[in-house]
């Protein structure tokens, strides 16, 4: 009894993270199912089909592009002119930066089917036909607000005496930034890339409503085949999306580790 | 991972600005700022001019100011806008119910391994949501092991008690939805919640039982009122794209699951009367504005921007 007290916290994270992580589980085994009729719901028997043949099912990897093509450019757009802005609000003083800070914080705070419906009367109004060019605009728009906030907090918490320091050795402001500040700043600018790419690669209602009748990004496939049944293909992507993210999450890590160990030792010499 | 972290809780320690630049930071500004007014205020206007429009599709649209227009969206989806702020209530009551335990063991009691859970929890993000909305289908179909487990407890009887749900199917019902809405926005609540906790110093514990204070009144009286930024930021980032989602209602529910968003979607993209959708758009904004506005402020945390 005292014991179940003492681990009932421990108990129930690890229910919840059976609940987090559940459905990539059962994502990843249904990839290798053969379904017996048209829904991929019921285990039927194993096979390495949708493994085999991923461009199988008709649309499927024209889709899965066109979204890796929108997310890299979109992440991109966003990632410089996020990261400019980010500059100038983590460490100038001017006049409307609160003003600025507030419609920064807007966008995150808008629920996307009023972002992808206002979007749609502002390109409707203003004769814009939609299609790819308005899905940019829109992922630009909403990855913005968050590179921004994640570039600011790492902007912010630099220590302003490591560039005083810079300049008291004789470096030239450009050389103290690209060799000082920079690298400081830099694993917030990719940890907001990321976090960019993710948002607009999964991006399903703000797409939809800003894409047209012809334009079909991979989040539009999967939920127009949820429609008359997924093929299991979608599965094999959900599953590479998933370890592959761990993966390159996992690598991040061990490399970062093994720099700062690095540093370290290079300190202690 | 911290940056992943501050981004998603939006709440960056910002440290007082240090200089004055003259030109220079307008100049850093002047993209973002033009693709934020441009793409995000004007948007905002223009929604608010489509819904006091009449007219239709095919002869243009004239503004008349015409408020009846807001009326009838009320008085026609006034179901579905409750549906919707309650079943995002419940849902965030529930990320807060989960997420918190779950939060509180990564930050003091998973060890070596914290690092690695946390890229967990984050990780499901990276697989498409409607991929993994759609796996709940498969978890909670009638012949599986979940809605066997129901049936055999008896949760099933309880369930349909409290009208969660309407027969002893667990898919498509109200539950269904809200366990997808909790799902889906799990992650939210739990990163704000561990940011918060994580700074928590775990001596004070020990400080609130030396005086005397039971586990009710350590938990109360101390762990609590010092995670409320994170309990603050995860409800929000909760409610409010909850409020919104209509895919978890779509794929999970039924045709009395319906939530605004649906509404809005069918609206614009299929009955393409846009005056209603875009004042049914309106009074969503307006709605989450003014619950949120009210929630910080009772809740006296106002760093959050």
């Amino acid at each position: 009894m005292g014991w179940l007290r003492r681990n009932l916290v421990v108990i129930v994270g690890v229910l919840v993270m059976v609940y987090i992580l559940i459905p990539n589980l059962v994502v990843t085994v249904f990839s290798f199912n053969k379904p017996g009729g048209r829904y991929n719901y019921q285990w039927n028997s194993f096979s390495l089909d949708a493994w085999l043949n991923p461009c199988a099912s008709a649309g499927m990897c024209d889709a899965l592009g066109l979204s890796l093509w929108v997310a890299v450019v979109a992440a991109g757009v966003a990632t410089v002119i996020g990261t400019m802005a980010a500059f100038a609000l983590g460490r100038y003083r001017f006049r409307g930066r609160a003003a600025t800070n507030l419609l920064v914080f807007f966008p995150m705070a808008t629920p996307e089917v009023v972002m992808g419906s206002s979007l749609l009367t502002l390109f409707v109004a203003m004769g814009i036909p939609s299609g790819q060019v308005t899905i940019l605009i829109a992922h630009i728009l909403f990855t913005l607000s968050f590179v921004i906030t994640t570039v600011k907090a790492r902007v912010a918490s630099l220590d302003p005496s490591l560039e005083q320091a810079a300049a008291d050795l004789y470096a030239t402001p450009a050389q103290a930034f690209w060799r000082v500040t920079f690298p400081l700043v830099a694993p917030g600018i990719g940890a907001g890339a990321l976090l960019a790419f993710a948002l607009s690669f999964d991006d399903y209602i703000v797409t939809n409503f800003n894409a047209g009748a012809t334009t079909v990004t991979f989040p539009m496939f999967v939920w127009g085949a949820s429609q008359r049944g997924a093929p299991v293909q979608v599965n094999v992507i959900g599953t590479v999306m998933f370890f592959g993210a761990l993966a390159i999450v996992g690598l991040g890590q061990t490399v970062g580790s093994r720099m700062r160990l690095g540093s370290r030792r290079k300190e202690t010499v | 991972m911290a940056a992943l972290t501050q981004a998603t809780v939006g709440a960056a320690p910002v440290g007082p600005p240090r200089r004055r630049g003259g030109l220079v930071p307008l100049i850093l500004l002047a993209p973002a700022l033009v693709w934020l007014v441009v793409f995000f205020i004007l948007p905002t206007i223009s929604l608010a001019s489509q819904s006091l429009q009449t007219g239709d599709i095919d002869n243009g649209y004239t503004l008349t100011w015409n408020f009846a227009t807001y009326v009838d969206a009320l008085s026609r989806y006034w179901p579905q806008f409750l549906r919707s702020i309650i079943y995002a209530a419940s849902a965030t009551l529930g990320t807060l119910l989960l997420g918190y335990p779950l939060a509180w063991f990564i930050a003091h009691r998973s060890g070596r391994h914290k690092t690695t859970l946390l890229v967990l929890v984050v990780a499901p993000f990276f697989t498409n949501f409607l991929i993994r909305t759609l796996a709940w289908q498969i978890i909670l179909t009638d012949g599986g092991p979940v809605a066997g487990f129901f049936r055999a407890t008896g949760l099933t009887t309880v369930l349909q008690a409290v009208g969660l749900t309407d027969n002893d199917s667990l898919l498509y019902s109200q539950f269904a939805v809200i366990c997808g809405l909790v799902y889906n926005f799990l992650p939210f609540m739990v990163l704000p919640l561990y940011t918060s906790l994580e700074r928590l110093d775990t001596r004070l514990l020990d400080a609130a039982g030396d005086l005397y204070a039971n586990g009710w009144n350590t938990f109360w009286k101390v762990i609590w009122p010092l995670s409320l930024p994170g309990v603050v930021s995860g409800t929000l980032l909760t409610f409010i794209p909850a409020a919104g989602d209509y895919i978890n209602s779509k794929l999970l529910g039924n045709t009395q699951t319906v939530m605004i968003g649906q509404i809005i979607d069918s609206q614009f993209l299929r009955v393409l009367d846009y005056p209603i959708a875009a004042a049914l758009s309106f009074i969503l904004m307006a709605a989450i504005i003014t619950l949120v506005a009210v929630y910080v402020r009772a809740a006296g945390t106002e760093e959050l921007v």
